[in-house]
């Protein structure tokens, strides 16, 4: 009696989970699915086929794209966990009080206004007749207004900053439950700091790294104003290119079987990530 | 607690009943107009007067062509009462998606209309004998070019010209293949109903463009970022709307809209009833509504683009006219090149042609 009250109560309360997760995520995915299958013969008879699938690898553009998309995100996730581990090494053990709150707010700050707003932000710090260029015309540094903006460099910049909190969040909450005591054996048995850091303080933070890894690479892959808005001509990224097949082109066929195949590359790069680093999903995200 | 007497309540009663009718009828007053068109079209007072003078409520989403087409073809033409798509783009679309219905001609009030534009497309947008499409406003793409450069930007193909390396932008549409094919001295709508020689002419134009992408500054993907480009002179030369061009011409005299020597692209967006249209009589008497005279030249004022309506042209602003001759020669209004029903199928063709032009490095 009393198993099946609380049976119930479990149900009832996984029941918006489960809405949402089946309504939300799986339908529009197994729909997208069927879609990317099938294949337009004249304006209205489908076929089933592998058309579109066929058309990614034919097509030297699409999977170049695909590539690019991969690597610059890798990139941008790893320079993220580079410029955020320091940062988070400050908040989680140096600053204390009231200085760490506020260290954490200047960090989430940014984060109350959308990407949009942050993108053009950046816009107009880099651009020709941007703040940066007129700072080193004034400084005498260049002669005459210098572009920053439209190149990888600066759609990198973009996504770093976008990844930015996502990466110290779950460092700073691994870092902070870190014994002092370890850091000092380390130093005491004569490691050097390179050593502290490789042995010790790295692999302690591991979970906190993968997940947020997970998470910035996520967030990077599926980007889709930064790296329109700010690579302009070159900003060939995998996102455009499906935004591009369903609303300009019409093409919901191709755009579907490009959307299945985005999913499946995330997917496979994660569960990578996740063996190399010997990390399960499970102990990342608990 | 005091129990209600009976005359109250039954004047409660009363009341709600009166409400409930009051209500009731108020649903079916508040009429609903929902119009999806572009930026300009229906600038605010133009709205606000058609809702004082007719009770109905207008809803207005701002689009274009792609995203139109894209939002009926979800819904299989439901969700809005009156689309504006450009007449070239309809045809094709009504064949493969089905998204609108014929317009019936006896509830236009095409007295107020130039007769030869109602010709023109009628005759674009008929299929299976019945018409899809009411002319509204018209324009042309072509250059918009500071004058530092204009000795060198007379054409769209000296975009690609390396006195302007870094200084030009446009966009990765189909008007940009169009008009280099022009500019490049073939003739693509020649070769609309022969897939193999447009084939050829893409070929072309997507080296020509491959070749000119490191001359480019960036493609522009919105009119508000071309105007910024321009007018902080980070751009000196883009392939453009003549309305844009105005408008930075009212800014900035240097900044001037050219016709192209090879021909301007002229385009007239139309007014096309979706299939599943829930307010019909409304989407007519907008129509008949904005193409007065007067009201045509208050949306020609907002937009910079001229309008299908005959004797709007007195009531448009003067140096809007100035603007729109010191573009056009006799010579340039009979070289504009006016965009034919595109044949289903093509798009998905110059569709590749621009991924390619993108990816490209």
């Amino acid at each position: 009696m009393r198993s099946s009250v609380s049976r119930l109560s479990l149900w009832l309360l996984l029941t918006p989970f489960l809405l949402w997760i089946v309504l939300l995520v799986l339908l529009p995915h197994l729909q997208m699915l069927r879609v990317s299958f099938l294949v337009r013969e004249s304006w209205d008879t489908l076929a089933w086929g592998f058309e579109q699938y066929q058309n990614f690898f034919t097509e030297s553009y699409y999977w170049r794209t695909f590539v690019r998309t991969g690597v610059m995100s890798l990139f941008t996730t790893f320079l993220t966990l580079i410029i955020a581990f320091p940062i988070a090494w400050y908040i989680a053990r140096l600053a204390r009080g009231r200085s760490k709150g506020i260290l954490f707010l200047a960090c989430l700050i940014p984060f109350w206004a959308s990407e949009l707003v942050r993108t053009y932000g950046w816009m107009i710090l880099l651009r020709e007749s941007g703040l940066f260029s007129s700072w080193l015309q004034a400084l005498g540094w260049a002669d005459g207004p210098v572009e920053m903006l439209y190149n990888d460099v600066a759609v990198i910049i973009g996504l770093v900053y976008n990844g930015l909190l996502f990466m110290v969040v779950p460092l700073v909450t691994t870092l902070d439950g870190m014994d002092e005591n370890l850091v000092e054996a380390g130093y005491d048995l004569g490691g050097g700091h390179g050593t502290v850091l490789r042995e010790i303080v790295v692999p302690w933070a591991m979970p906190g790294i993968v997940s947020g890894c997970i998470v910035v690479f996520m967030l990077t892959l599926g980007s889709y104003l930064t790296p329109v808005l700010m690579g302009g001509k070159d900003s060939a990224w995998f996102t455009e290119q499906i935004f591009t097949q369903f609303i300009t082109r019409f093409n919901w066929e191709q755009g579907a079987a490009l959307g299945v195949l985005l999913l499946i590359l995330s997917s496979v790069i994660v569960w990578l990530g996740l063996k190399i680093s010997g990390q399960s999903l499970r102990k990342v995200m608990g | 607690m005091i129990m209600p007497s009976r005359s109250t309540r039954n004047r409660a009663f009363l009341l709600s009943a009166a409400l409930a009718t009051a209500s009731f009828s108020g649903t079916t007053l508040a009429e609903e107009l929902r119009l999806i068109t572009w930026g300009g079209y229906a600038p605010d007072d133009v709205v606000a007067q058609f809702e004082e003078e007719t009770g109905i409520d207008v809803q207005v989403t701002l689009s274009n062509n792609e995203d139109m087409i894209s939002k009926l073809r979800a819904t299989g033409g439901a969700g809005f009462d009156l689309a504006q798509p450009s007449q070239d783009r309809v045809v094709g679309v009504q064949r493969q998606f089905n998204i609108y219905k014929p317009i019936d001609f006896s509830r236009v009030n095409t007295d107020q209309l130039q007769p030869s534009m109602v010709k023109a497309t009628q005759e674009s947008t008929e299929l299976d004998g019945k018409f899809y499409g009411v002319p509204s406003v018209w324009g042309t793409s072509g250059l918009i070019v500071h004058s530092s450069v204009a000795d060198i930007v007379s054409d769209y193909t000296d975009l690609c010209d390396s006195g302007v390396e870094g200084q030009v932008s446009y966009r990765l549409k189909r008007p940009t293949l169009i008009g280099f094919a022009f500019a490049m001295g073939m003739d693509p709508f020649a070769a609309y109903d022969n897939r193999d020689e447009y084939e050829t002419i893409m070929t072309k134009v997507e080296d020509k463009l491959i070749d000119c992408k490191s001359n480019v500054k960036t493609y522009w993907t919105g009119g508000d970022q071309l105007l910024a480009l321009l007018r902080t002179g980070e751009v000196k030369a883009a392939m453009a709307w003549d309305a844009g061009g105005w408008s930075l011409n009212a800014e900035n005299p240097d900044i001037r809209f050219v016709a192209p020597e090879s021909g301007a692209l002229g385009w007239i967006d139309t007014f096309a009833i979706p299939r599943r249209s829930e307010n019909e009589e409304a989407a007519y008497k907008w129509i008949n509504f904005v193409m007065q005279p007067e009201i045509a030249a208050r949306i020609t004022n907002a937009s910079g683009n001229f309008t299908a309506s005959k004797g709007a042209d007195e009531f448009v602003k003067a140096d809007l006219r100035d603007a729109y001759r010191e573009s056009f020669d006799d010579a340039a209004i009979n070289n504009i090149k006016w965009y034919p029903p595109v044949p289903p199928g093509l798009e998905t063709m110059e569709g590749q042609v621009l991924d390619r032009v993108q990816a490209a490095n």
